[in-house]
């Protein structure tokens, strides 16, 4: 007689399709997941703890290893919550310094997001598709902050350094190239057959699902949550732009695909609005103590990074360090839906449900 | 499953050792630091004895936090080069606004140069009122270091002849009528100060009240050899002693005011009156409506929180815990997509055995956050699904984001 038998089967920590230290014990029945227990910490570092002993200023470099693809956001909550603390005010200039490399890094994100989820769905060339363009933004942040990933460049009050001759104009050009090239990626991609066997209509849940969930960003704008608190909170001088919050109604891993990719479309608006507003003169950063302090008492403040909402709560007790900090690593939270996500799903639909979550084990384990 | 006890039991001990020697370690240097004669924390069963080294540890303990508070408040005097106008900006909290000052007239007054000796001065005034410190309330306690620490800052811009008033020993050396005004001003500034201190500290201040009347008498002495100078300073001292009187009540109300009593106001219509321990709106977190729950109603506070069609918080955006030395804390921001509004429920939990109901019921997305708070604060959570060390995993010692971690090593 045919039978099937229940076993484990262990997933990671080191598989590519993991996009990190990331390991799931799997319960499966022939090719069902019965149970999937997810497995975190391998990449604990101990941000928190550290940062403990740590001045502000200090600790910036140390959120750059958090969400390593999108550091600039990581940069920019920390910085957030101490000038909410203190009161600074930002000069413009430093704002839209800001504003245009958050932006940039969300684009650089996602790109990233695409290349590496159609790779695990088998599809090896837009990878380097997407890297490609990857990489003209890298080139554009390290221009500007003179690294490649960790880029350390915000500072509480401003930026580190001022814009390079000739850098604007820079992204002012890329931002019609990258256009164009989105048009590639959906002609290479989107309509293909293949692939959308393999992510339209898995992995769904609903509205109330995300919400219950805690999930943020495209994981929660593909259920039909029109909220970004770029702008139901804006932050910085993002009540200044012109743009949507893409929202799909169905749920599922291809919604989540095309949330994403209409996202790109609008931090290219953003970015192209900065440009042109970009005020030619000014300072980068405001007038602050040379040693940084923040008041005594707490704060919490989030914002939205490419993965959704990154936080950044501190307790203070006057000191130059902070008495505690914690992230609220959007991850971190977005991950938590996973087993429910998987259980009776079929194995093969695992690599493009986990993917369609976007995680980033290094703000996954903090 | 015995097995599995045993382990339990091993790393419960194993735990309990560590925790020990860091307890050790700390206690030797409060020893030294405060110079205590009792141990630092109530060990024995004696409840006699626990009693009297409890006062003598909360003694040692509340000298070496005023000394340290008022350390800071002089060192951020003299430190600080913030504009002075965030003085007038930043008007909500008693205790902000006494730092601002404080650093405003540091800016007038002390030259860096003095910050040594306003630090030495600053140290001097602050340690005999300890003794006294045991129940008063943080915020009285901070204003009483701040105008101290104000005093001790205008003092060591004038050391010179702040050391000579005091070698002599007098306050009697006003001579103009001018100088004479400024030096009753000042006096009653430290007065006031003081008594604020003494209705504080309740009955345990004997020793403190006559120390406390010396600092008044060095004061009024350094203050009247350079009344002129530092009249301007005493006024402000004045001024933020009586902002510390009347705790934040002047400053015009937050936007979010109305939400918060509306909050307030459900809540205790439908769970009774003393189910909140405290509410307010915590400015320096973009004015979030914070309410601070009783802990036997944390949960059904959380509950009606979501569930109560007027507040509708379904979202749980954060979840953590905080070590802070004297108690553990539970941080909770809440989400109301309906209202656009967010709300912070925190709790207040006995530190040497953290226990909550978990939020995980309520919300899902309280699960792993609740996990992090287990793993590296050591908060229980009961009737969470699956409390598990998802961090550092089962076999570490310890919880590392407590104050007193102390890493453990087999090795060592």
């Amino acid at each position: 007689m045919l039978r099937t038998e229940e076993m484990l089967l262990n997933v990671g920590p080191q598989h590519p399709s993991t996009h990190g230290v990331f390991r799931l014990i799997l319960k499966i029945d022939g090719e069902t997941i019965k149970e999937a227990k997810p497995v975190i910490g391998y990449l604990h570092r101990g941000t928190e703890k550290l940062a403990e002993n740590l001045q502000y200023t200090q600790i910036i470099p140390y959120t750059d290893r958090m969400d390593y693809v999108s550091a600039m956001t990581n940069n920019y909550v920390i910085c957030h919550a101490v000038e909410t603390m203190m009161g600074i005010e930002v000069p413009e200039r430093a704002e839209f310094l800001r504003v245009m490399a958050m932006e940039l890094g969300r684009v650089s994100s996602h790109l990233l997001w695409w290349g590496t989820f159609v790779l695990d769905l088998g599809a090896t060339s837009p990878l380097l598709y997407a890297f490609r363009e990857r990489e003209m933004i890298l080139n554009l942040l390290n221009e500007l902050s003179g690294a490649r990933l960790t880029f350390n460049y915000m500072r509480v009050g401003g930026v580190k350094w001022d814009a390079p001759e000739g850098w604007v104009d820079k992204v002012r050009e890329f931002i019609p190239h990258m256009r164009e090239q989105i048009k590639g990626y959906h002609d290479l991609v989107t309509g293909n057959e293949i692939f959308l066997n393999r992510v339209k209509g898995i992995g769904k849940y609903t509205k109330e699902d995300a919400l219950n969930y805690s999930l943020s960003g495209p994981n929660l704008r593909c259920t039909g949550v029109k909220w970004d608190l770029r702008k139901n909170e804006p932050y910085s001088i993002y009540d200044r732009f012109n743009f949507d919050v893409p929202v799909r109604e169905e749920g599922d891993v291809l919604s989540r695909y095309h949330v994403r990719f209409a996202e790109i479309e609008e931090a290219l608006k953003i970015l192209e609005q900065c440009v042109e507003q970009f005020p030619e003169e000014g300072p980068i950063l405001a007038k602050v103590p040379k040693i940084i302090k923040a008041p005594k008492g707490e704060a919490f403040v989030r914002i939205e990074s490419p993965r959704g909402e990154i936080g950044c709560y501190i307790a203070s007790d006057g000191k130059k360090e902070p008495y505690r900090l914690k992230f609220r690593r959007p991850s971190f939270y977005n991950l938590q839906i996973l087993p429910k996500l998987l259980e009776g799903e079929s194995i093969s639909n695992l690599i493009a449900i986990l993917g369609a979550v976007d995680i980033i084990l290094g703000e996954v384990d903090g | 499953m015995s097995g599995e006890k045993d382990l339990e039991q091993l790393k419960k001990e194993a735990a309990e050792k560590a925790k020990a020697a860091a307890l050790a370690k700390r206690k030797a240097m409060e020893h030294k630091e405060a110079a205590a004669e009792k141990p630092a924390e109530p060990a024995s069963e004696d409840e006699d004895m626990a009693k009297k080294k409890a006062a003598a540890a909360a003694k040692a303990k509340a000298a070496a936090l005023a000394k340290k508070k008022a350390m800071e408040q002089a060192e951020s005097a003299t430190e600080a080069t913030a504009e002075p106008e965030s003085a007038a900006e930043d008007d909500d909290m008693a205790k902000k606004k006494a730092a601002a000052a404080a650093k405003a007239k540091a800016a007038a007054l002390a030259k860096k140069k003095a910050m040594e000796q306003a630090e030495a001065s600053a140290e001097a005034p602050a340690e005999p009122e300890s003794a006294a410190e045991e129940d008063i309330d943080l915020a009285k306690k901070k204003a009483v270091a701040a105008a101290k620490a104000k005093a001790a800052a205008a003092a060591a811009a004038k050391a010179k002849a702040a050391r000579m008033a005091q070698a002599e020993g007098t306050e009697t050396a006003p001579a103009s009528d001018d100088e004479k005004a400024k030096a009753i001003a000042a006096a009653k500034a430290k007065a006031a100060a003081a008594a604020k201190a003494k209705a504080a500290a309740k009955a345990k201040q004997e020793g403190a009240d006559s120390a406390l009347a010396g600092d008044d008498e060095k004061a009024k002495a350094i203050a009247a050899a350079k009344a002129k100078a530092a009249a301007a300073a005493k006024a402000r001292a004045a001024a933020a002693g009586k902002t510390a009187e009347a705790p934040a009540e002047e400053v015009k109300p937050s936007v979010n005011q109305p939400y918060l009593d509306k909050y307030v106001k459900v809540i205790e219509e439908h769970l009774g009156k003393d189910v909140i321990e405290d509410s307010y709106i915590n400015r320096l977190s973009k004015d979030v409506p914070t309410l601070v729950a009783k802990r036997e109603y944390y949960y059904k506070i959380a509950q009606f929180l979501k569930y109560n069609e007027q507040l509708g918080f379904e979202y749980l955006s954060e979840l953590h815990g905080v070590d802070y030395e004297t108690h553990m804390e539970v941080y909770v921001h809440l989400y109301s997509y309906i209202n656009s509004q967010s709300v912070a429920l925190k709790v207040k939990l006995d530190r040497d055995e953290p226990a909550i109901e978990s939020l995980s019921t309520l919300w899902a997305g309280a699960n792993w956050p609740e996990c992090e708070a287990y793993d590296l604060l050591g908060i229980q959570f009961h009737n969470h699904p699956n409390l598990h060390r998802i961090m550092l995993g089962e076999e570490w010692v310890g919880h590392p984001l407590r104050k007193d971690y102390e890493p453990y090593d087999v090795e060592v």
